[in-house]
């Protein structure tokens, strides 16, 4: 029989392992439990459970918080794929209780209004694992060092325009090439500067890629915009207004997990793409009042 | 040697690189080759991932049935557990229950006693499935807490845990003993020995 203190929850393997099972899937945000089967059918690997959309919460305005516990729970009770939440950056009791309600995994998101000016939540004293949004290495490292168990891009949310996702996991990939350049003294020099310890640097170097998963997020609204994030090295994705803001939210989400399902196949996603409708309006980035992605670095 | 991971989803690498390692502690010359549509090997793992996408997209890519097929070795881990059993691929006699453990928050790490293995095998279990039964030739090889969490039927086995995201290579090794006409079929009765 097993013995009790070998029994252990919460561990960095478990939390990690978990976003590791996400991998080469669509995660996608829904707003109620019909969204979240439409989800699940389509063939999602998780939801994130949302009050609002960013699209909406863009074009509202106002504190954006949490979802409301009662909301949150609907959408567990609908489905049996993993469901998610976001809290404020910052705001460590959003976070307990998202975690009390038995939530997979938190968002500790930038699409929310952030909470606290000078912290992100320390995520290591959670038995929940967390995903946090990263612009470029130092970012998801500094996460990273904080608990964090994903990484995904911090691409404008809201927008359905992928370049800044784009921008984000090119400068990760480039800066974690650059770094098999760099002797003892730059990967010291270059650790102080993203602050956090050089053995979290070494073991990116060496490694090669970030040593938690990796997903692409924020303004992704196309199967091709999916297979692109992928192919630039995403292991997965999020989807969050591009669903169901567009004109058929069942036949673009199904679309969007082939898409990743087969994102080195262009005659696949040819063919997913075909006769889609209208995907979500969008917005230029130049034309923006407030870039989300700068919260919380 | 071919060995398959099917690559549609879920954690596909890191079974990829342990059977990489297994094949180099087992000196069997071989490789580790994801699987998106050509069936062509010679043992096949189903890694952890979402049961309920990764059967939907083998549905339509027509590898579900392809699969059911199959006579050659197959190893499942979690929701590839949950895949061979009789409501799924079919590929062995016995039930199993989804996130029979709970949430996320209920996931864990245990150290099982395994048939065959000398010492204790540390078990990863994340959102892990329960074997509820086994029957026919199927029979039962770990259990925790005196539910099923590895079962075996001939040349398939199933696992509603994660050895692919430990160092330990003793049940990827067990797996891959399992393959008949190999040219050094001989050595396996001697790996057995050492799990």
């Amino acid at each position: 029989m097993v013995e009790l203190k070998k029994l252990r929850f919460g561990s960095e393997l478990i939390k990690r392992g978990f976003a590791k099972m996400q991998k080469g899937g669509v995660i996608m945000d829904v707003v109620d439990a019909k969204q979240a089967r439409i989800a699940e059918n389509a063939g999602a690997v998780a939801v994130m459970a949302l009050e609002r959309v960013p699209a909406d919460i863009r074009k509202e305005g106002g504190v954006a918080r949490m979802a409301d516990p009662l909301k949150v729970k609907e959408i567990m009770r609908s489905v049996s794929i993993p469901v998610m939440a976001k809290c404020r950056i910052g705001h460590f009791a959003e976070a307990q209780v998202l975690e009390s309600l038995g939530v997979d995994m938190v968002d500790e998101s930038e699409v929310l209004t952030p909470a606290d000016p000078f912290r992100h939540v320390d995520k290591k004293k959670f038995r929940v694992p967390f995903v946090c949004g990263a612009r470029n290495l130092g970012e998801a490292l500094r996460r990273i060092h904080e608990g964090a168990a994903m990484i995904r891009t911090k691409g404008e949310a809201g927008t359905g325009n992928v370049v800044e996702a784009v921008r984000h996991q090119r400068t990760m990939v480039s800066e974690i090439e650059n770094l098999k350049k760099m002797n003892e003294k730059k990967l010291k020099k270059i650790a102080r500067e993203y602050m956090v310890p050089v053995s979290l640097v070494k073991e990116v170097k060496k490694m090669q890629r970030l040593p938690v998963v990796n997903f692409a997020a924020g303004g992704i609204a196309t199967p091709a915009d999916a297979s692109l994030m992928m192919q630039l090295g995403s292991d997965g994705v999020f989807v969050g207004s591009g669903i169901f803001k567009s004109s058929n939210p069942e036949k673009r989400a199904k679309a969007i997990v082939d898409a990743v399902a087969h994102f080195n196949d262009p005659k696949i996603i040819g063919k997913v793409s075909s006769g889609l409708g209208e995907a979500m309006k969008g917005l230029e980035i130049e034309k923006l009042d407030k870039k989300l992605q700068e919260r919380g670095v | 040697m071919r060995i398959g991971v099917l690559a549609v989803q879920g954690d596909v690498s890191e079974h990829l690189s342990i059977v990489e390692k297994t094949l180099k502690e087992m000196k069997i010359k071989g490789n580790a080759v994801p699987v998106k549509k050509d069936l062509d090997v010679d043992v096949l793992i189903i890694p952890g991932g979402e049961s309920t996408t990764i059967s939907k997209i083998m549905k339509k890519t027509g590898l579900f049935d392809e699969i059911k097929k199959l006579d050659i070795p197959v190893m499942g881990t979690c929701a590839g557990c949950v895949l061979m059993d009789r409501k799924h691929l079919g590929l062995m006699n016995m039930g199993v229950k989804r996130n029979a453990f709970g949430r996320q928050k209920e996931s864990f790490e245990a150290d099982i006693k395994i048939k065959w293995f000398r010492k204790d095998y540390h078990g990863v279990f994340i959102r892990a499935p329960i074997i509820t039964h086994v029957y026919g030739e199927c029979r039962t090889l770990a259990r925790f807490e005196n539910r099923i969490v590895m079962a075996q039927e001939d040349n398939k086995i199933a696992l509603s845990f994660h050895p692919e995201l430990t160092n330990d290579t003793r049940i990827h090794r067990y797996f891959l003993s399992l393959i008949k006409n190999r040219r050094d079929h001989t050595n396996c009765t001697k790996f057995r020995t050492i799990f």
